[in-house]
């Protein structure tokens, strides 16, 4: 090397051999610098020395941004959180925001377009089963790895896919065992929006009310997503004067079906409701007026009293304004991030199989909701909870279940 | 013995629930079968207009609790007289605009109402965020009246019916007893000929149009209590709005009548003994049939085609 | 060479035919990554759609607001086929009944039902995609046509048909799969369908059908049958004082339409690798006459370019100005419904191609240039779209 810079040095002008020698040292900087990254990635994934870019993949237009944007803020908060403090292996997250526009196909695309074309290191992303079971195919193909926050029927379980929300034993069952304990619950009516979640979650409850509890159901009813009317329901009930209405109603029929409710005089003073469906974000456009006095099983609610969810609630209100709520899957959403940087740095590299590898057992012990820790099957041991609607859109917490074990797919109840 | 009162009081609250869906139904079609019936107009925004109702409802609603909560037990009266004339008034310009250039085209008004519709979707959206909300009813529409320990009989139904009732008439009025509603007919029967008689019909559409859309801002407002309001809450209810109409005879309000009555009283039967889907499905499905028997609708008007 | 210009409507549709070809054929899978192509894929899959909708919207006079009905039929029948091939025993071992679908055993199912046993055989549901949407639709038509059911009342009936067929795929989940379809297909006769090179293989096969059902389409319009349509939409009264039978055309040409738009959603079932009911409500089968008329309903090839546009442009807009989006869409279909009923294939042929004319004719002197050909349109019926009084 010596003699040939020598050499260049008296045949160049000097400006010159200045910009070679300087061209050099950049070129022995980059190279060092895909050494660095090389170590912490060996699969080709889109990190450098000082970034790390993840996906975000939710509905922002379409039917679904109603329920997503919740997903899509908490998850910006996280990672602006982790950016703020560091990083992950000292590098910035660094984001591209794709948008599945309520559209099952447009999902699978994107999640395409995120793995293969911008070779994302995680996605956050999904909402809906259908969103889910549209790009699971293309997450285990492509071997990426999805953080998805939705509480959900379980009957599912991917090497690719994180858990953060609860399956469905796991929000039903220590929900049931309460209402039959402290309100002596017998009997039961399940009610449900027609779709694989309240299909799937109706099922486990009604083994669970007919096997352990000893209960009986004395009506199951589906209606279609949408549908507004829930005159003869409602009439049904008040025939049937079930103890408990179990109900995972969702979306518009939601609100067309608290406020009916209680216009027909089926109010907490005359009839226990126990839902599955209703968190902050819900009340907001039911009213909570409409459903005081009600019941909630989640895993968490925005007015839980800890130190990490005060300063949750805190930063989320900083950022996004003081009236914005925040529901289970918001909550969840916002693990995401927090589980995948505890994962990266545990495995010590952003290469898909060793976080996967990393994560059984991974800890948050500052999650919003208390503590979780992602079990062998991916999904988070994780609390049940009571909340009652009080008229303001929050939730009292009544009770507090143990840590509870993910278990998709409970034997028993299939 | 005690099985049969408390039949007797399912009864009488199911027969009372198939009213007032029947109601929801006619008050919704209502504003359509004007416009559809009456002038041939396809408007698919038309659970759009529903939706501003319901949006001006909730806007007053909470204007009135922030600024003058003493008047918070009779907003709603005021609120519903607002959506008509908001309604009415989008849906002048909207006549305007668009819809008096696609008269002899029905089957493209059909497509440029549903443009329409995205639009305003999108508008609500921009507008009031994506999220529900929820207008706050006055107390006493809230609730029932228990008759006995088994028979509630809701207030917003009791009120939704009385208002269809109320604007049933008034629109029968309007229609067969009103100088305004003979050029109407006038026009729908033969347009060149109330034209030549010197009816102004395109005021008489406008304001035809205009009436239809005002009608329906008064369904979203009534709305606003047994319903959600959000940016697609009015598309919820425009295909059953269709059939009612087409079922019913497109020309006849009394045709839009009746068949909101059938419509809803199998509707609410069939719920009573089946799945909410499945008695969906069976009630679309009962409708198309006859439909196909009878493919005017039950009750055929005089004119011709 | 004659009968061949006759038959695909003289030598410009000639023309358009070979430049579409040329397009998706040749420039599409030359200059699109594998990503952009297979989403052309998909759009083409609704181009069969918007094929059929001009035959019977836009010759008949048909407007069917319910194609989603006989695409969803059309993609569900290959589906099932697809998910009975990828739930063998092996791979659903871990299921209390192995050997049926996934879903079918998370609802108690424990016996592959009756509907779905023809299709473990591939001929048969190759018969079934077009002869299942044919069935229906003629039963469909004979209730309605012969019955002389007006257009409006047509279209509002095709609506709730696919309302109907939607809450029942919907709430017969253990044999349908539910609100969320038929998911994780992987593969057809042992072939891969998820890799690349099988995605590019399938948008070929994609892209000939398409160009085969546009020929059939031209082939059906330039014979009498093709008149007879038009002149029905026109003046049905008086084609059926001269002695024809309309019904039955009508019920010929919806076929049609419905066995199309069949062929599309199996493409698609095949392309995308899933089904759901998200394709057959009414929300789909409305932008799907969009992408007609957007091309230009008189217009079978403009069907294919409003479809490619109108799906590129919902990409674009939707990955840059989300917000946007829906005004654009919203703006688009009031405008092109308003001031171009004919679409783009209407715009080429009243703007883009007297100006080329003109162009042409004022260097002619010059250059000796012949009359640059046009494309992608059918000249004349465009010209013939009148509104009934």
């Amino acid at each position: 090397m010596e003699p040939t810079l020598a050499g260049a040095k008296r045949l160049l002008p000097r400006r010159l051999a200045l910009g070679a020698a300087a061209l050099s040292l950049l070129a022995a900087s980059v190279f060092s610098q895909s050494v660095l990254a090389d170590a912490a990635n060996t699969t080709g994934l889109a990190v450098t020395d000082t970034e790390v870019l993840v996906g975000q993949l939710h509905s922002a237009t379409g039917t679904m941004a109603i329920s997503e944007t919740g997903s899509i803020q908490a998850e910006r908060l996280a990672i602006d959180q982790i950016n703020a403090s560091g990083g992950i292996l000292g590098r910035q997250i660094k984001v591209v925001q794709e948008d599945g526009a309520s559209d099952w196909p447009t999902f699978a695309e994107k999640a395409k377009k995120l793995l293969v074309g911008d070779k994302v290191a995680a996605v956050f992303g999904c909402w809906t089963s259908a969103s889910r079971k549209a790009v699971l195919p293309v997450f285990e193909k492509e071997n990426g790895l999805l953080y998805y926050p939705t509480f959900y029927e379980g009957l599912e379980q991917s090497k690719n896919v994180i858990y953060t929300g609860q399956e469905a034993t796991q929000q039903i069952l220590a929900s049931l065992d309460w209402i039959a304990q402290n309100k002596g619950a017998k009997t039961f009516y399940l009610i449900g929006s027609d779709y694989i979640w309240p299909r799937t979650s109706m099922k486990i409850a009604r083994k669970h009310i007919e096997n352990v509890l000893h209960g009986t159901v004395v009506g199951e009813d589906y209606y279609p997503l949408g549908n507004t009317q829930f005159g003869s329901l409602i009439n049904k009930v008040k025939l049937k004067k079930p103890d408990v209405v179990f109900a995972a109603v969702v979306g518009g029929s939601n609100v067309a079906f608290y406020k009916q409710m209680k216009a027909a005089g089926v109010t907490s003073a005359k009839q226990n409701l126990l839902t599955l469906s209703v968190t902050e974000d819900e009340l907001l456009g039911i009213g909570g007026e409409n459903m005081a006095g009600f019941y909630a099983s989640m895993k968490y609610f925005q007015s839980l009293d800890n130190p990490n969810n005060k300063a949750f609630v805190e930063a989320f209100k900083a950022k996004y304004g003081k009236d914005s709520v925040i529901g289970d899957v918001t909550q969840a959403a916002y693990l995401g991030p927090w589980l995948w940087k505890a994962a990266v740095e545990k495995a010590g590299s952003f290469d898909i199989d060793k976080v996967v590898a990393a994560s059984p057992g991974i800890e948050l012990k500052t999650a919003p909701e208390g503590y979780v820790k992602i079990h062998d099957n991916h999904h988070l041991w994780s609390k049940s909870r009571i909340g009652e609607v009080l008229p303001n859109g929050q939730f009292k917490v009544l009770y507090e279940s143990e840590l509870i074990e993910p278990n998709p797919f409970p034997k028993g109840y299939q | 013995m005690e099985w049969l009162s408390e039949f007797g009081a399912i009864a009488a609250m199911q027969g009372f629930n198939g009213l007032s869906v029947f109601c929801v139904l006619l008050l919704m079609a209502l504003g359509l079968a004007i416009i559809f019936g009456q002038m041939g107009v396809i408007n698919m925004a038309h659970g759009e207009f529903l939706t501003i109702g319901a949006y001006t409802t909730y806007l007053l609603s909470s204007l009135t609790l922030d600024y003058f909560p003493a008047l918070q037990p009779y907003y709603f009266f005021f609120a519903i007289a607002l959506s008509f004339v908001v309604a009415g008034a989008v849906g002048w310009l909207v006549e305007w605009a668009m819809i008096s250039r696609l008269y002899n085209r029905p089957l493209d008004t059909l497509l440029a109402t549903w443009g329409l519709s995205l639009f305003m979707q999108q508008g609500f959206r921009s507008i009031f965020g994506a999220r529900e909300v929820s207008a706050t009813p006055p107390e006493w529409l809230m609730g029932s009246f228990s008759l006995s320990d088994a028979i509630d009989i809701p207030r917003n139904g009791v009120f939704t019916m009385a208002l269809t009732v109320l604007m049933t008439g008034a629109v029968f009025v309007l229609l067969y007893r009103s100088r305004w509603g003979l050029q109407v007919r006038a026009t729908v029967q033969n347009r060149m000929m109330s034209r030549a008689v010197g009816i102004n019909t395109r005021k008489v559409d406008r304001m035809t149009f205009a009436l239809g859309c005002g009608i329906a801002g008064v369904a979203g407002a009534a709305f606003t209590t047994i319903g959600s309001t959000g940016p697609t809450a009015g598309s919820l209810y425009i295909v059953d709005t269709f059939l009612v109409v087409v079922f019913g005879g497109a020309q006849s309000l009394f045709g839009t009548i009746a068949s909101a009555f059938a419509i809803a009283q199998t509707q609410s039967v069939s719920e009573f003994f089946m799945s909410g889907s499945m008695a969906k499905v069976l009630t679309l499905s009962a409708v198309i049939l006859i439909l196909m028997l009878r493919p005017q609708g039950l009750f055929t008007s005089k004119v011709r085609k | 060479m004659n009968a061949l210009d006759k038959l695909l409507g003289g030598r410009q549709g000639t023309l358009g035919l070979a430049l579409l070809a040329l397009l998706i054929l040749v420039v599409f899978p030359l200059s699109l990554d594998a990503l952009r192509l297979g989403m052309i894929g998909k759009y083409l899959t609704y181009a069969f759609v918007a094929v059929g909708l001009v035959l019977c919207w836009g010759y008949g006079g048909i407007l069917s607001l319910g194609q989603g009905v006989f695409f969803g039929l059309g993609g569900y029948c290959m589906a099932m086929f697809l998910k009975l091939e990828a739930s063998d025993p092996q791979s659903t071992a871990i299921q209390s009944t192995p050997g049926i679908p996934d879903f079918m055993d998370w609802n108690q199912i424990t016996e592959l039902p009756a509907l779905w046993i023809p299709f473990q055989s591939f001929g048969f549901t190759l018969l079934a995609v077009i002869a299942v949407p044919a069935l229906l639709a003629v039963v469909i038509g004979l209730a309605m046509f012969k019955r002389r059911v007006g257009d409006v009342y047509f279209s509002i009936v095709t609506q709730a048909i696919a309302l109907i067929l939607t809450v029942l795929i919907v709430g017969q989940q253990g044999l349908t799969g539910g609100v969320n379809g038929i998911t994780d297909l992987k593969t057809l006769l042992g072939w891969d369908i998820r890799d690349d090179s099988a995605k590019l293989v399938l948008y070929f096969i994609n892209a000939a059908l398409l160009l085969g059902c546009i020929v059939i389409g031209k082939f059906i319009l330039a014979s009498k049958l093709g008149r007879l349509l038009m002149a029905m939409r026109d003046k049905e009264e008086r084609v059926r004082f001269s002695g024809y039978d309309v019904a039955s055309f009508k019920i010929f040409v919806y076929s049609v339409a419905a066995v199309f738009s069949a062929i599309g959603g199996a493409m698609f079932t095949l392309q995308v690798g899933f089904m759901s009911p998200s394709f057959v409500g009414i929300v789909p089968s409305i932008e799907m006459v969009i992408f007609a008329a957007v091309g230009g309903r008189m217009s079978l090839l403009g069907a294919v370019y409003g479809a490619l546009l109108v799906n590129y442009g919902k990409t674009y807009f939707s990955e840059s100005f989300p917000e946007l989006w829906l005004y654009l869409m919203g703006g688009l279909f009031i405008v092109v419904v308003m001031y171009f009923p004919n679409g783009l294939a209407g715009f080429w042929d009243s703007h883009v191609r007297p100006w080329l004319r003109r162009l042409a004719r004022r260097r002619a002197p010059l250059a000796n240039i012949p009359a640059p050909a046009p494309a992608a349109t059918q000249s004349e019926p465009a010209k013939t779209l009148e509104v009934q009084p």
